[in-house]
């Protein structure tokens, strides 16, 4: 009813003060919430009650300084289960918004995406697809997509098809504190500069943390991304993605993976239990034209990780032979052997390489050898990688 | 089509005629430039006899060579520039159309011989911009009330399907015609509207000349006269170029499919997709030369899943006509 009330009185009416709207589940739900969305005003706060929210078509967001908030991840549920049409089960268009305390389940495409959404904190958030890993589950669950200053922090993800926490074409970022669980690709940091990717509880995924940059983007040159102190453990569920994917190709049990980037450092992680490596640090395989794209890794410095227990059973051509020939499990360290300069190692983990010599090439041109590295020399400026301390005062 | 045209010409006449009617309603300038959101379509007065669909004075009825496919819903449009303003041409692409403009498009069904208006889009200028806002008819197709969270209405399509037919909500228009962050009109560009036409808003003193046109987009219902690419290549551009376009929805997709575009790859020529998830099926590229069937471009024109068909907004069933010229298309490249 505030809604209607709302509408009667000028669109263009500034408030004096934020207001709070509040928004219960049961009938007429999609309309309600959706109307509340839009007739938000700037730093007013919509807050969604406890219970099950039926909705059959996506949600979207445009208003700036919107705090969106449930009363817990696991006590409000957008429920998507019979979502008719739309892209995602929440889109966010505006800037400075806060999406807190609420879950989303099974949206027919992303769960929330937010594009081109500057100073966005997502907190305690949910997104689920109940079924559990299944090709027919939606692409992503967190979804930021050209946006200045993200802060992601104590999300939980599973089941998405292909990254459970994908942060693309953006800058300044951090997703810390967060559970990604039977994705494709837990957390997925791919043509974004500035990252931090923290404390993060990685399990289940096919791969676990994933820091790459592709060609043929409005948004190139990803790079000074910092992970730290993750735990990414036992990502083993077979590949569940479409084919057409990129992230298909991820092999099952790839723990942190880094592909054509610039400067990214890994270290203070337990890396244990993922099946075809611990940490892999290659080159674009593909075919590009894209000429301001480079496919190789740049300065990319692996620190002391806690890693055992990984590469025991490697989705690599040949790999039991080389199990054998490593003596049980393949090292840590798996560099495909491309790009000058392209890692350094803490000498305490162990490593080996394809030594591929040139970009495009497969694995039958694979010579495996045990790899010297050169000694870890951190690559990332930490006083840029993250988002911007401001955006911590929207998690109280 | 041909009948939607006809139609078009028909309102043409009556529009004229009217404009020298001295009891012809006109639109409120107050209520189209002001900061509400009126409840009805009505307040605004563009329309002599809404359910006639009978313009008001200076409200210029206009098609478009190639339409955007809207499950087959005929589709009204009309164009009003206010007393004094006029608007300017800017080659090929959007009519330049001044504060005040409104443009205004109404869906509509033939079910059992009858025609039924199922809603009202307007596009208003306003002095900080252009805003979209969605009415939707009642029954009786007395009147037309605003509904900003949109609306699911059955009807049977010309093809017969019956579907729940999506009113998008008011944030739903920007998805299409948000543009760096604002609203903008998408169909009237000078390129896809009738040099006739064009040459009649110029005379009416509306625009200040009737725009330069190298190509024009081929007339939908004379497709099969027309070279392919140009058909194709049309159709793209009014139903997926104004997401697929740098600074709108789809940018980062990195997929451009202007009319204007050249470039084989921004085209998704041998491109690889970026984040269409399970949208891209088993498929590789957005359009593999020759194949369509390998192509995801038309995968996803072909489906109706929601996270896998294109559009996302604004489709219940698929373009039959329109997935067949881009699978020639594709198939001769």
């Amino acid at each position: 009813m505030t809604c209607l009330a709302a509408l009667a009185l000028s669109a263009a009416a500034s408030p004096l003060y934020a207001a709070t709207h509040e928004v219960a589940a049961g009938d007429g739900a999609q309309t309600r919430l959706q109307e509340a969305l839009i007739l938000a005003e700037p730093g007013d706060e919509i807050v969604l009650g406890a219970g099950r929210f039926a909705l059959d078509d996506g949600l979207s967001l445009d208003v700036d300084r919107v705090t969106v908030r449930g009363s817990g991840m696991d006590t409000t549920v957008l429920d998507f289960t019979a979502q008719k049409g739309a892209g995602e089960g929440l889109l966010v268009t505006s800037d400075g918004v806060t999406l807190r305390d609420f879950a989303i389940e099974n949206p027919k495409g992303d769960g929330i995406k937010s594009k081109g959404a500057d100073d966005i904190v997502y907190h305690r958030v949910r997104v689920t697809w109940t079924g559990g890993p299944l090709s027919t589950n939606g692409a992503y669950g967190i979804y930021p997509v050209e946006c200045t200053n993200v802060l992601i922090d104590g999300v939980q993800v599973s089941g998405a098809s292909d990254a459970g926490i994908y942060v693309g074409q953006s800058r300044r970022i951090t997703v810390r504190n967060s559970l990604a669980e039977a994705n494709v690709a837990g957390i997925e940091i791919e043509n974004s500069r500035d990252a931090l990717v923290e404390a993060n509880l990685v399990t289940r995924n096919t791969g676990g943390i994933l820091v790459f940059d592709l060609p043929s983007l409005p948004v190139m040159g990803g790079g000074n991304v910092l992970v730290r102190d993750n735990l990414v453990v036992d990502n083993d569920t077979p590949n569940f993605a479409p084919p057409g994917n990129i992230v298909a190709g991820v092999r099952r049990g790839t723990g942190v993976m880094v592909m054509a980037n610039d400067a990214v450092t890994v270290e203070h992680n337990t890396i244990t239990g993922n099946p075809t490596s611990g940490i892999m640090v290659v080159a674009y395989p593909l075919a590009f034209e894209d000429a301001r794209y480079n496919p190789y890794p740049r300065k990319v410095a692996i620190g002391p990780n806690r890693a055992s227990g990984n590469g025991t059973q490697p989705q690599i051509g040949g790999g039991e032979q080389l199990v054998a020939m490593f003596g049980g499990a393949l090292p840590a360290v798996m560099w495909d052997g491309l790009g000058e300069g392209a890692i350094t190692v803490d000498p305490a983990l162990a490593g080996w390489t394809l030594a591929l010599t040139k970009q495009g090439q497969g694995p039958d041109d694979a010579r495996p050898a045990p790899a010297r590295f050169a000694a870890y020399a951190d690559a990332v400026d930490r006083a840029t990688a993250g988002a911007p301390a401001e955006l911590d005062a929207r998690l109280k | 089509m041909i009948r939607s045209a006809i139609l078009g010409l028909a309102l043409a006449a009556a529009a004229a005629a009217m404009a020298t009617a001295r009891d012809t309603p006109a639109p409120s300038d107050a209520v189209i430039q002001g900061d509400s959101m009126p409840r009805t379509l009505s307040a605004f007065g563009f329309f002599a006899d809404a359910a006639e669909q009978l313009p008001s004075e200076r409200v210029m009825p206009y098609r478009l060579n190639t339409p955007l496919y809207s499950d087959g819903a005929d589709k009204l449009r009309f164009a009003y520039v206010p007393f004094g303003q006029q608007a300017k041409a800017r080659g090929e692409g959007l009519l330049d159309l001044p504060v005040g403009s409104a443009l205004i498009k109404t869906f509509a069904f033939t079910e059992n011989g009858e025609r039924r208006l199922i809603e009202t889009r307007v596009l208003l200028h306003r002095a900080d911009g252009w805003i979209a806002l969605p009415y939707l008819w009642n029954a009786e197709q007395t009147e037309a009330t605003l509904a900003i969270a949109g609306a699911r209405v059955p009807v049977v399509t010309p093809a017969g399907e019956s579907i729940e037919y999506r009113v998008p909500n008011k944030n739903q228009c920007k998805e299409c015609h948000g543009l760096e962050g604002k609203v903008v009109p998408i169909g009237p560009k000078a390129r896809n509207l009738s040099r006739g036409w064009l040459d009649d808003f110029a005379s009416a003193g509306l625009i200040d000349k009737a725009p330069e046109v190298a190509a024009l987009v081929p007339l939908w219902e004379e497709r099969a006269k027309a070279p392919v690419d140009a058909v194709a290549r049309g159709y793209l551009d009014v139903n997926c170029a104004h997401c697929h376009r740098p600074g709108a929805t789809a940018s980062n997709s990195g997929l451009d499919l202007r009319w204007e575009q050249t470039d084989p790859k921004a085209l998704g020529i041998m491109k690889r997709p970026v984040a269409a998830g399970r949208g891209a099926g088993d498929l590789l590229f957005g359009v593999v030369p020759g194949h369509p069937e390998q192509s995801i471009l038309t995968y996803r024109m072909g489906s109706l899943e929601g996270g896998v068909a294109m559009p996302e907004l604004g489709k219940s069933t698929i373009d039959k006509e329109g997935l067949g010229a881009v699978e020639r298309w594709i198939r001769g490249l």
